[in-house]
């Protein structure tokens, strides 16, 4: 069982270390903090869906070079990703600015909700303004003869 | 009460809509960053001559700069068709994207120049400066020295009637189109 159990484990971990193995020489470890989070969050141009942390394509290792000495430089991330944005695009970041294409993107999870409290406010509202009918009196004698007749 | 009924097909409907929109679009063709910009300046050797230029080697214009190198294959493919491209007069200016010069000179000996001149781009920089993210990748540059426009993988004849014919309309006629096939890559 133990050794089973090592194995998930194992397997489970696999996934969560495949990036690219690179070395880079940072000079501070903040530098180093800020690449990793940079290359997850740039997208890479050629091989969509992935960021350029993990991409195999050259295009990413290409910006992977130019993330690190723009780091060693001692730019800003607004500055790098501004110079990623000048020449790929909004495409390049994860985390795209807010403008006129991406603010549905943006907007959409406050609109769903919204929506969502719009149609749950209509919903009890129905519900509660359906009207309570009123038993004629034969319904009503209906009723309590079969109460009275059921077997209990 | 009535309208209520149909709120579920409208919703498919407006589902489907946009579902059906989304097949026509290609999420490979990514907008070019730099359209309505100069073209990135830079410093480089040409690679036949070894001389020193700069973007103002890019001229006469308006004219087209390809992005290219031996190593890609759809460069092959397109090659015939920018050959009748500066057959007809349109000004090329290759770009030979991280490449090594030797095979390049090499291939143009080979295969014939389109180019007026060639960027040798070894390390990718000018490519970077101006979004390229893969080869084959053709640009107009118009008169005023702005990227006008940008098309990713290989340029043919129907492409070039669609996209690109406007900046060219004294060179636009071709006497005999030229086929050329296969993808981006």
């Amino acid at each position: 069982m133990k050794h089973v159990l090592a194995t998930l484990v194992c397997l489970a971990t696999v996934g969560l270390c495949h990036a690219v193995i690179e070395t880079y020489e940072f000079t501070s470890p903040e530098l180093e903090a800020r690449y990793h989070s940079l290359s997850q969050e740039l997208r890479c141009p050629k091989c969509q869906n992935q960021n350029i942390a993990d991409s195999n394509a050259p295009i990413a290792r290409d910006l992977r070079v130019v993330l690190y000495e723009q780091l060693e430089a001692g730019a800003t991330d607004d500055e790098i990703l501004d110079f990623m944005v000048a020449r790929y695009g909004e495409f390049v970041r994860y985390r795209p600015g807010v403008d006129q294409n991406t603010a549905l993107l943006w907007g959409a999870p406050a609109i769903l909700l919204i929506l969502g409290a719009i149609g749950l406010a209509w919903h009890f509202r129905q519900r509660s303004a359906q009207p309570v009918t009123q038993l004629t009196a034969t319904e009503q004698a209906e009723l309590d003869r079969l109460l009275r007749d059921s077997p209990s | 009460m009535r309208a209520k009924r149909f709120l579920p097909l409208a919703a498919f409907g407006l589902l489907a809509g946009l579902l059906y929109k989304g097949l026509s679009i290609d999420p490979t063709e990514l907008p070019a960053a730099r359209l309505g910009q100069p073209f990135p300046a830079f410093s480089q050797t040409e690679l036949k001559s070894g001389a020193a230029i700069s973007e103002q080697a890019l001229s006469p214009r308006p004219a087209l700069v390809n992005v290219w190198a031996t190593w890609c294959y759809s460069c092959r493919v397109e090659h015939p068709y920018l050959l009748a491209l500066a057959e007809r007069g349109i000004p090329i200016y290759g770009l030979n994207y991280k490449d090594d010069s030797a095979k390049a000179v090499q291939w143009l000996e080979q295969l014939g120049d389109p180019y007026r001149l060639n960027i040798v781009d070894t390390q990718g920089t000018v490519g970077l400066d101006l979004g390229v993210y893969g080869a084959p990748e053709t640009y107009v540059i118009g008169e005023d020295g702005r990227i006008a426009h940008r098309h990713v993988g290989v340029l043919d004849e129907a492409v070039f009637r669609r996209d690109f014919a406007r900046w060219f309309p004294t060179q636009g006629a071709s006497e005999g189109a030229v086929v050329t096939q296969g993808g981006n890559g």
